[in-house]
């Protein structure tokens, strides 16, 4: 247990991901977006290929580019159910490790429609890894492993 | 009786085809679970070769995989006799499902509930107190192990593709194909393929939408704004659509390739004022969208749908079969087995993973599908007896089409539909 975060460092890990998630709650995709240092991976993938050690991904992002490409794609390209993402994210279990410290979460992902229905969009869990730049913690590494591997729909927006 | 509420109890009766060319498909047909339970047995179970799996996936004798064929859960697996053999997932006794893992490896399956066990060509070999407890109970004497195998698939096996058949009378798998579609498998199997994973994803629309979808070439350019904005593949350009005799199998294709760098756009008069033919947006970092040529053909992006229940699709470096598993006739989910090939270096297996973001339900290119059967689906759930529009490319004949600008292949879909439903289409005299 000694590698657990210091008290003010997991304060700070706690933050950072109510952040990402209020980010894209909010619709705040280009702000999410500077959550990221510029050589990242940003990548969610399916239980069912993590359990059979196979690489592919449902979104894959090997650098802060690709992300920028995401989003403006989102914004000017893509045509997807209009919807509003509610993310809950569960008690945070930070590590110091050799390349910076890691994070894990689980993550409930409610969408809900225009008129209001909601439905349960996807649950997983986010394994990250972070670094402090500038004197703020920024994701090197985020892998969102969902458990809801059957995407309902469509997965437009980040999760 | 008032026809309009008294639905004919034989679902066909209830909705009208008044085109013979398919150019009126009724939106019933979309709709009705009665409909969809006749299509399990006229469709999936009629005499077609639905695909199940690739033989990669099935690398050593008791590997399995459970898919399905409609909606019956189907294990298809590798025997000790080295052969591929399929059948259904639900035990002779009482029913149960026998596999529960999705995939694995096992000597025999083994149903839990009574512990009935099958060999992996399906025959029944064991029953726990077959003969009861020193003579009592048990099954009777006359009980033949032999008549309770679980229900076999014919198999045929094409280039390392496996289809299943629960037809005695569909036809050989290569006739059934025919041979543009024959060719394609060949192309895109033409070397050991390796699995770099799955995805899924679950459609709340009818499975027909979908399979419209795939033989619309003429939404392509105009939904998936990506792909035009990134002149991936414009309506435009060089590109159109190959179908076998029956005209039930349609490959989409297109030979465009991504604009190249630094290339403006050119305002493109077909896209009217719709703002999309000569947008001028660019990709911070565009090498997701090279193509990497590596057939001997110039084709960038293909998709090949075969009748009923799969597509393969090529689009650019991705390549993956997509399996479409129908849930009700207000669900179906897509499984797609993305492939590269067992001698790709670490650059193309690189390239492969990130270009698939292309694809699938979170698809650059692909997502729309899944809103536009949405918005369809929802909007048809009254008036079952009007019809959708399916004229572009003209109405008539059913044949290969030069450009992009058409649906003529949706009507080949429905004609073979229509045949093996036992419906008529046409003027009802005729």
């Amino acid at each position: 247990m000694s590698n657990l975060l210091p008290l003010e460092l997991h304060m700070q890990m706690t933050l950072l991901f109510e952040e990402y998630a209020r980010l894209l709650d909010e619709d705040r995709l280009e702000e999410w977006t500077d959550l990221f240092t510029e050589e990242c991976l940003y990548e969610i993938v399916s239980r069912e290929n993590v359990q059979q050690n196979l690489p592919l991904s449902l979104m894959l992002c090997d650098n802060k580019n690709m992300i920028r490409d995401r989003i403006s794609a989102l914004r000017q390209a893509n045509i997807y159910n209009i919807h509003t993402d509610c993310h809950v994210i569960g008690p945070i279990r930070g590590t110091v490790g050799e390349a910076g410290y890691e994070a894990s979460a689980a993550y409930s992902l409610f969408q809900s429609t225009q008129e209001g229905e909601t439905r349960l969009f996807s649950v997983g869990r986010y394994h990250a890894l972070v670094i402090e730049r500038g004197g703020l913690l920024r994701f090197v590494r985020q892998r969102v492993i969902v458990d809801t591997g059957a995407i309902l729909t469509l997965l437009a927006t980040p999760i | 009786m008032d026809a309009a509420t008294v639905p004919s109890a034989d679902p066909i009766q209830r909705y009208s085809f008044p085109a013979a060319d398919c150019s009126r498909i009724p939106y019933g047909m979309y709709r009705d679970a009665d409909i969809y339970a006749l299509e399990q047995e006229r469709i999936f179970r009629g005499p077609v070769w639905n695909y199940l799996a690739l033989e990669c996936e099935l690398p050593n004798p008791g590997d399995f995989r459970v898919v399905a064929v409609g909606d019956t859960p189907v294990i298809v697996n590798r025997a000790r006799d080295g052969n591929v053999h399929a059948m259904v997932n639900r035990c002779a006794h009482r029913g149960a499902i026998v596999q529960r893992a999705i995939h694995g490896n096992v000597r025999k399956h083994v149903c839990c509930y009574h512990q009935w066990s099958y060999e992996l060509t399906g025959k029944l070999t064991g029953i726990p107190f077959r003969r009861g407890v020193e003579g009592v109970g048990g099954l009777p004497a006359d009980f033949d192990m032999a008549e309770h195998g679980l229900q076999k698939l014919r198999v045929e096996v094409l280039c390392g593709v496996i289809f299943g058949s629960f037809s005695p009378e569909a036809c050989p798998l290569e006739d059934f194909l025919d041979a543009p579609f024959v060719a394609q498998i060949r192309r895109l199997f033409h070397k050991p393929p390796v699995v770099l994973g799955y995805q899924r994803q679950r459609v709340f629309g009818n499975w027909k939408l979908y399979t419209d979808n795939l033989r619309d070439p003429n939404h392509g350019g105009l939904l998936h704004m990506f792909q035009i904005t990134f002149g991936i593949a414009r309506l435009s350009g060089r590109g159109g659509a190959t179908l076998d005799r029956d005209g039930k199998h349609n490959m989409s294709w297109a030979a465009q390739g991504a604009r190249p760098e630094g290339e403006t756009p050119q305002a493109d008069a077909g896209y009217g004022d719709t703002g999309r033919g000569d947008m001028d947006i660019r990709l911070r970092d565009p090498s997701m969208l090279r193509y990497h040529k590596e057939y001997p053909d110039d084709l960038s992006l293909t998709v090949a749908s075969i009748f009923p229940n799969c597509a393969f699709q090529q689009i650019g470096n991705t390549l993956a079969v997509r399996q479409i598993r129908t849930k009700s006739a207000d669900e179906f989910e897509i499984v797609s087995t993305y492939f590269g090939y067992d001698d790709d270096d670490a650059a193309m297996r690189r390239h492969r993973l990130r270009k698939a973001n292309l694809a699938g339900p979170a698809g650059l290119v692909s997502m729309e599908d899944g809103e536009a059967v949405e918005l369809v689906h929802r909007a048809i759930l009254r008036d079952l007896d009007e019809h959708s529009v399916v004229e572009f490319g003209g109405r008539g004949p059913v044949t290969d089409q030069p450009n992009l600008v058409t649906d003529v292949p949706m009507r080949g879909f429905w004609i073979t539909y229509c045949r093996l439903m036992g419906i008529h289409a046409g003027p009802a005299n005729a």
